[in-house]
This record gives structure tokens, sequence and C-alpha cells, in this order.
């Protein structure tokens, strides 16, 4: 089976200037894997600063990586030249959290939607775009004839968000990366939205990678999840596994921090042991060390990832009685 | 026990080219000393209109057309500018949403702090207070929202964004007020810094015994935090009852499927989104402005708008539904 995307060991440090010593490293040796047979959504979650975004820039190949590689169907996409770049360009769309300020104000949804099909030559004549625009656009559950003529600000924030998916949709993408593209939408909308990025991996084949730090979103439409903290992988594995057994301190303390829409359900058992901003960046070990109620004297060293069962993983010195698996394995455990 | 505010017929209207809007069309709401209200809903429903009307902060074009907002006994509404001055921060506070925003960069915090106290100072009372004071009671508040009493002399950039909207709580608790306000206080946060925040807001306003209106549509964080749920839609209070039937038993149409889109551990996978868009609010549909979307509506629904009903669970309804209960 050939594979969509592959990261191979990648790590982002961000440097100041020349002389400056100082750099943080946004993200440390992620590999991950994404078959194209199998359309999947993958969750990428962790707080600001923990390298989501980064990640998805990476994935677009809008910076690169520091060390490692990303393969597209087997090639790296820093080499990619002439129409494979296209080709690159064509099938890994992007939708972004702001639907209030990707719009150009001054051009219609219309012309937001002809452009690609115009710079991609998809369509032969007027009316084969028109039918192309058509479908996307009820494939995202909009009426064309409610959108289509107007100006981005005669939208909602929900339509804007639908018609960025459908904008995407339009150029029949692999893979669609989705930074945290319901966090600015009102809660009633977001199961639309959310529903309709479910409905491109089921009926359309797309893979998605939802880049978040709203897990109960995640869990309703994921399949896979890696939580990230400072650049480092903390646990990874199946939806049903970190979400309701979390076994990482620190996917413990996210998960007991989520206010769940429920009354019988208690908010934040656990303490919180440091602030945030209490924290420095420096040292080898553990990243998380510092606000870890469990907390040894081996965490001054970088954990392995240790694999708890056949769908997670956690890097926590906790389970180091369980085997260690290489980063590079990690997406062998993720479901589909 | 006299509640400590009382909003009665609160009534804004913003004036456009395009014709009037009805931000909030007649809006009630009573609160007790130490309770704590959400106000939810979707963008443009109001909620923010009612938070900056109580405030007496609405800016041309829009209005304060009617209504009272009485806090301790004095309506703000009819106070002079002079007096609403004094009432701001000392009977009712603001949070607002964006404390990264609401700070000035290049005055220290501590400065800023001073600042609120100093322009509640009246030179003819007695109680003058020196600056040595004021400064040990600015300490005593950023401590009192877990911040350390060196923030007194940083500057917004040196600060993240937990620690900024803390300040704003200090800022806001510094002189005792009746009613805080609290504006989507951590929609621009983490989780965990969202509950530290939450917590915090929660803490102090026991100990100053304080009543809390939070305004949000994070549905999580109010079964997790209020006591009592208001739900607007489109300038009107739509249903208020206790938290716990809010979430299990919510009556009003609206109310129902949004309790009924929230996600949760339960039903994975299922999304129940409420059909349909928001209203304008220079084109409200005729009778109930929710009608167009509401799955139960009825022929008088469509002409007739409801008026509240209180019933006797002490749940407050604008609906048809319960219109002969009353």
């Amino acid at each position: 089976m050939s594979d969509l995307l592959e990261l191979k060991n990648i790590t982002k440090i961000y440097s100041r200037g020349l002389l400056s010593r100082v750099s943080t490293t946004a993200l440390n040796n992620v590999s991950l894997k994404l078959e194209s047979e199998q359309p999947t959504i993958m969750t990428v979650a962790g707080e600001s600063g923990s390298g989501k975004t980064t990640l998805a820039m990476l994935l677009l190949g809008f910076v690169t990586p520091t060390s490692g590689q990303i393969l597209y169907k087997g090639k790296d996409i820093q080499s990619l030249r002439g129409e494979e770049r296209m080709m690159f360009r064509r099938e890994v769309q992007a939708v972004f959290q702001d639907p209030f300020a990707v719009f150009n104000p001054f051009y219609t949804v219309d012309h937001l939607l002809t452009v690609p099909i115009k710079r991609f030559r998809l369509a032969k004549s007027k009316s084969e775009a028109r039918d192309i625009m058509y479908d996307s656009l009820s494939a995202v559950g909009l009426r064309p004839g409610d959108v289509l003529g107007r100006f981005p600000h005669q939208l909602s924030g929900g339509q804007r968000q639908r018609i960025n998916v459908a904008r995407a949709l339009v150029l029949r993408p692999k893979l669609l990366v989705a930074d945290e593209p319901v966090s600015m939408v009102d809660a009633s909308l977001r199961a639309n939205i959310l529903d309709t990025l479910r409905g491109l991996q089921k009926d359309y084949g797309v893979s998605i990678i939802y880049i978040t730090h709203d897990l109960t979103t995640a869990y309703h439409i994921a399949n896979s999840i890696i939580v990230l903290y400072r650049g480092n992988v903390m646990e990874a594995g199946s939806v049903d596994g970190v979400i309701k057994e979390p076994q990482h301190p620190y996917t413990r303390l996210l998960i007991d921090s989520i206010p769940w829409p429920d009354i019988n359900r208690k908010w934040g058992e656990t303490a919180i042991k440091v602030r945030e901003s209490d924290i420095s960046d420096h040292g080898l070990g553990c990243r998380f060390a510092s606000r870890c109620p469990n907390v040894m004297d081996k965490c001054k060293q970088s954990p392995p990832l240790f694999r708890l069962s056949d769908h997670q993983a956690a890097s926590c010195f906790l389970y180091d009685q369980k085997p260690s698996i290489e980063p590079e394995k990690l997406s062998e455990l993720l479901p589909v | 026990m006299t509640p400590v505010l009382q909003v009665k017929n609160l009534q804004v209207s913003y004036y456009t080219d395009a014709g009037r809007a009805r931000a909030l069309d007649g809006v009630n709401l009573t609160l007790e000393a130490g309770e704590k209200l959400g106000l939810v809903g979707e963008s443009g429903s109001g909620k923010s209109t009612m938070a900056l009307a109580m405030m007496r902060m609405i800016k041309p074009p829009g209005r304060i057309e009617g209504g009272q907002v009485i806090v301790d006994g004095t309506d703000l509404i009819n106070v002079s500018e002079d007096d609403m001055l004094k009432a701001r921060l000392s009977k009712i506070a603001y949070i607002p949403q964006g404390a990264m925003n609401s700070l000035n960069p290049v005055i220290r915090i501590g400065a800023q702090m001073m600042d609120a106290i100093k322009a509640h100072q009246d030179q003819s009372t007695s109680e003058w207070i020196s600056t040595a004071e004021m400064e040990k009671r600015c300490k005593q508040a950023l401590e009192s929202v877990d911040l350390n009493s060196t923030v007194f002399k940083m500057y917004a950039h040196e600060l993240s964004g937990g620690m900024k909207q803390r300040v704003c709580i200090a800022i806001s608790i510094l002189l005792r007020p009746n009613v805080i306000i609290a504006d989507e206080p951590t929609s621009a946060l983490d989780v965990v810094t969202q509950r530290q925040v939450m917590e915090t807001i929660d803490r102090v306003q026991e100990q100053i015994g304080a009543a809390v209106i939070l305004i949000g549509h994070d549905m999580g964080l109010m079964a997790q935090f209020v006591d009592k749920v208001a739900v607007m839609y489109a300038g009107r209070l739509m249903e208020l009852s206790t938290v716990r039937e809010m979430f299990t038993d919510p009556k009003h149409p609206y109310a129902q499927a949004l309790i009924n889109s929230l996600p949760n551990l339960e039903n994975k996978g299922v999304f129940n989104g409420i059909p349909g868009m928001a209203p304008a609010l220079l084109q409200l549909p005729g009778g109930c402005a929710f009608h167009p979307r509401c799955v139960k509506a009825m022929e008088i629904c469509t002409t007739l708008r409801p008026e509240p009903v209180t019933l006797s669970t002490g749940q407050i309804l604008e609906c048809h539904l319960y219109s002969e209960n009353a």
C-alpha cells in the first residue's frame, strides 16, 4: 500500500536571529503517516505553543523543516517542481481558523470558487464550471442560490466556513488540513461543519488532519489522535482510548480541564500544579515535568514512547515497564 | 432577600442606514447576591449588548431606549453621567472579552489599577486613601487572583493571556462591586488556563459576595460554573432556568435544540445542529423570532409574539407552548 503523506522525524526549530542563542523547538522528532487507500480523520491536539499550527504549516509546505522529510506520495514536498508541484497544491487543501479574515471583501463567493477552477483548468466550459461549483456547495450543505453572488459580509460565520470547505472541495483534494475550523463558530453551527467534514471523509474519500485544542469535537469526528505538548508527542492512539482512558499525566490534565456540558460530571479533579508562566523551556528532560504531579528523577531525561496497547502509546516514564517503540513506528498504532 | 440586580424591560436599538435593529427587546432579569447567571445565545442574539447596556457603555448608533437596571437600589439608567462613572467598578464591574487588548501597553499594571481607585476618590468625604494604602490594596487584589505582587510593576506584554485576564479580574474586584459581568472571559484561552481563570472568578466572587453574569456560548462552561442559565435569541430572553433544569429538562424548543447540539461522550459521532440561521435583526420574522427554525412551530407563532410566562417550577419562558400554563 502506498502512503499519501509521510512525515519522517520532523523537527522544526525557530531561532531568533543570527547571533541569538535562544531558539524555540516548535516540533521535536515527529513522525506520522497517512495511507492513500483508507481515508481517515486524524486529530492533532494541544494547547497554544504545542506546535500544532507549525505542523499544519509544514504539511502545506509553507515552512521548511529544520530536519527530517515530508513525503507526499513518496516524494519530498520541498523538491516538487512543475507539474508535480501543481498536483500537490491541488490535492492538499487547507481550511483555516478565522472565517472572517480569509475572505477578500471585494469579491463575491462566485469569484472565490471560480478562481481555482480556472487556475487548475478543471472545467472545459462555463456550464461545467458551474456544475462543479453547485456540487461542492451542496456537498457542504449550502443551497447555491443562497450564497452565490453574495459578498462575504452578507454571510454568517458558519456559511463562510462552509464556503471555505467547498472551495477546497472544488479541487477534489486528497488531504484537507483543517486548523481549528470550528473554534470561531457558534456552538450550534459547529455540529453542522463537523458533520460536513466527516461527510467529506466518508463520501469523497478525503483524508483530514484536524488540528484543534478542543478534545470534545476531536472525539466526535476523528479516528486517531496525537496529543502534542511543547513540540513533543505526549500520547497518541485511537480517540476512544486516549480520550476515555488517558494515560499520560498531561492528557489527563487536559481532559480533566474540559468543561463537559454535563452537570453530573464535575470539572477539574486534578490540581493544576504550576502555572504556565512559571515554566522554563530549557533542559533535556520531559517537557511536562515541571507541571507533572507524578514527576520522578528519571524525568530529567527525555522519555521515549511506550506502547500501552494495540492502539495507544504514551511518552512517559510511568510506563517504562512497557515495550518502547521508535517514533517512526507510531503511525502503525493509529487506527484508520 | 432583596435582589442585588434587577433588569426591567431593557430595550436597546441600533440605528443604521438600513433601519432600526432592536438588539434588546424588553429583557427582564433578577439576581440575588452571590448568584451566578449564565447568559447564552448565538452571535447577534444580544448578549454582549446586554452587558454594555447594563454598564451604560452603548455607543452611537446604539441607544438605550427604555427600561431600568437597578443595582443595590439605584437605577443606573437614570443617574447622571458623573454618578455612572462612580458606579462603574464600585457597583457594577465588567471583565471584557479580549483581555489581551484591554490593558494599556505603555502603562504599568499597578498604575492602571491605582487609576481605578483614584477615579473613585471623593475629596469631600473623609475616606481619603493614601497612595501607599492604594498600592497595598492593589497588591492584595493581585494576590487574590493568584498573581505574584511583582506583577504590579510589570507591563502587559510581560504577561501571558491567562495572567492578563486575571489582572482584569483583579481590577474588577478592587472596589468590591455588587455585580460582576464577565463577557466571554476565557474564549481566547486554552482549556487548562480557562479552568484556572474560572476557578479564580469563582473564588473571588465568593469572597466579596458579588453576583456574577457570565456571558458566552460554551454550554460546557455554563454547566460547570453557573447556577442559572438564561437563553437569549434575537434580543429576547427565551428561557431562564436553573442549570440543572436547563441541562436535564429544557422547556423552550430553542433551548432543547441548543442542549441537543452539544457533543458528549455517550453519543459519539451524532451531530444535531440547529437548522437554519440566526435571524438578521433588521428583518426579524413576525411573531416569535424563532418560529422559522422551530420544530414545534404552530399557527399562532407566526403572528403573535409570546409574552414571558413563569412556570410553577420557577422557570421563565417565552413560548406559546406554555402560554396557557400561566
